[in-house]
């Protein structure tokens, strides 16, 4: 007899992902579309979070209108690059390189000092400058590729690449949601099944980063954010442990998820008392004569 | 019979002017159909979130039955044509979140309704914005007579009680409400609307028409999934979710008064209700009390564990 026992609380992941699929391709395009672009930058890292973005983004705009950008430094792991290739070749995107080596080392050999941590985050943000700039090349706009399990522990340099994407298909998503999407738009099982890694430093891991395994915190992020209490989430078979790292990892990290704070001082405040939708616009008025014309 | 077109369309968020005209395109590719009434949604002249960008945007409604007669006359469609739509409407320096109802080509404006409910938890803060309106009255148009809720006005059944009450056949819904719950075949709320336009359709032997928002607003996915729902509750028209989408359906007057026959629950609400207003009453006077009770049942629960 073959038994199937039910993980408690893991439900609340479930997603009908062509449902999700067909809403993230009219995401980016309509996102994109009003801000007047039609064309995509995908920084691809080889891992699952820009595969999914390339795919997703292939579909919503077609191949010609998607660039992939591979950006390795001199210690990345040699399979970055062969997923990264891999992906762009499945899904006939123009595929480029990027060695940002130079511009790092040339950073760090003005700071002897600098730690690999230092290093790992000047890597992350000299991809941001290379994915602003291709974006510019092509005339798109480069898409972010985080995840929401990394936005919710800040487990991302703050402002890289995948973080300053004026667009983000999958920041609402769970790493386990991620590979669920991965699964049904039959990605290469090399890059789905693949321990996730920030690959900026030599090892790292994700989950050795972070304490625990994805598909147990997704679970308990999901019940904390939802207002669960403790005890009810390790009932469903978590440690006390467990779910202190997830929420100490969220709480201190709030500030990881917004805009630079600004010190109010009026009551026109930004953001506090001055609040528009981000896609707010008015009509135009005919153009009014200049100077020199009247 | 009564042609019907209900126009799920993707607004451009503060483009009134283009709006205006998408509703002219679509009423032109829609000319073979003649259709008498038409329905848009919920504050689709200026997009739904708008936050503060509400007081820049919003018009009395003398402008927007202006507006639309202008957009009329533009069309030659001669005869009249009703047509319902939502706005964000300025009175008296008021704002509110409404819908009008015009017969355009004949008596102009006739009805506006200002949405009761104002949905300020999770992703809505209308509240914040926009002031309440405080009625819900039923109307007579050159076919019957109707009423408009909007939006979370239906989600609350006592709305449509009081509108079947007071003579409506048909129930318009403007209304615009963001994908939420991906886990199933289509959007939980888009099934969730699908359900309750039947419920009260059935309920109280009337027309449901909702009219659905659809386009992305700054990530949020506005859900469509339009519906015309029969006085027996039978789903006669639903469009798909997310898509643009225009649903042609008409509506049969003559078909109430058998339905009801059969199943005649609106004359025994009439009949049964004024037994229940004391009630009604004792329950309304204890401000506070579904909160309260609520708090109690959380307390008594955590003193169990």
């Amino acid at each position: 007899m073959r038994i199937i026992e039910a993980v408690p609380g893991h439900e609340v992941l479930e997603l009908n992902y062509p449902l999700v699929g067909d809403f993230l391709v009219r995401f980016i395009r309509e996102e994109l579309g009003w801000r007047g672009f039609k064309t995509a930058v995908v920084a691809l890292s080889g891992g699952v979070d820009s595969a999914v973005t390339l795919a997703l983004s292939v579909q919503a705009l077609g191949p010609k209108n998607v660039y992939a950008v591979y950006m390795p430094h001199a210690i990345s792991r040699p399979e970055s690059r062969e997923h990264a290739e891999l992906v762009a070749g499945m899904y006939g995107v123009p595929f480029e390189t990027v060695d940002i080596t130079g511009m790092v080392e040339s950073y760090a050999a003005q700071v002897p000092d600098i730690t690999s941590r230092r290093k790992g985050n000047a890597m992350a943000r000299a991809r941001t400058i290379v994915g602003f700039d291709k974006a510019e090349q092509y005339g798109g706009l480069h898409l972010g590729t985080g995840n929401k399990t990394e936005r919710l522990f800040g487990y991302y340099t703050w402002h890289d690449v995948a973080d300053t994407g004026p667009i983000n298909p999958l920041g609402d998503l769970y790493k386990t949601q991620v590979w669920g999407l991965a699964e049904y738009l039959k990605l290469p099982q090399e890059v789905v099944k693949k321990p996730p890694t920030a690959d900026l430093e030599i090892g790292q891991t994700d989950e050795g980063d972070l304490g625990i395994a994805y598909r147990k915190a997704d679970v308990i992020l999901e019940h904390y954010l939802k207002g669960y209490p403790d005890d009810y989430i390790v009932k469903l078979g978590y440690t006390e442990a467990e779910v202190e790292r997830v929420k100490r990892l969220v709480n201190r990290t709030h500030w990881k998820r917004t805009i630079p704070t600004v010190a109010v001082i009026s009551t026109t405040a930004i953001g506090e008392f001055y609040l528009r939708p981000l896609d707010f616009r008015l009509e135009e008025k005919p153009k009014l004569p200049t100077l020199r014309e009247s | 019979m009564i042609r019907h077109a209900v126009l799920q369309l993707k607004p451009e968020k503060g483009q009134i002017s283009r709006n205006l005209e998408r509703i002219g395109e679509a009423l032109n590719e829609l000319r073979g159909y003649r259709p008498q009434v038409a329905v848009l949604p919920e504050a689709f002249l200026m997009g739904y979130f708008l936050q503060g960008g509400v007081r820049e945007l919003a018009m009395t409604r003398e402008e927007l039955a202006e507006r639309l007669e202008v957009l009329y006359q533009g069309l030659s469609w001669g005869e009249p044509l009703d047509l319902i739509v939502g706005f964000y409407e300025l009175d008296s320096g008021v704002y509110y979140n409404s819908a009008a109802y015009l017969e355009l080509g004949g008596r102009g404006l006739l009805h506006v309704h200002r949405k009761v409910f104002l949905p300020t938890y999770g992703v809505f803060d209308e509240e914040r914005y926009i002031s309440r309106g405080s009625r819900i009255q039923a109307f007579d148009t050159r076919f019957g007579r109707v009423a408009l809720l909007i939006c979370e006005d239906f989600w609350h059944s006592v709305t449509g009680t009081i509108a079947a009450l007071d003579g409506a056949e048909i129930i318009y819904v403007p209304s615009a409400s963001p994908a939420r719950g991906f886990a199933g075949a289509e959007p939980a709320n888009v099934t969730r609307w699908k359900s309750l336009c039947q419920a009260v359709a059935a309920e109280h032997g009337v027309y449901v028409v909702l009219s659905s928002l659809v386009g992305l607003e700054a990530g949020k996915g506005l859900a469509g999934g339009s519906v015309v729902a029969g006085p027996e509750g039978n789903l006669l028209a639903q469009a798909p979710a997310f898509e643009e989408a225009a649903l042609i359906a008409e509506i049969d007057l003559e078909r109430l008064a058998p339905v009801r026959y059969d199943n005649p629950l609106l004359p025994d609400l009439e009949g049964g209700l004024p037994l229940l207003m004391n009630d009604l009453q004792r329950v309304m006077s204890q401000p506070g009390k579904t909160g309260k009770a609520l708090r109690i049942a959380h307390a008594k629960k955590a003193e169990r564990v």
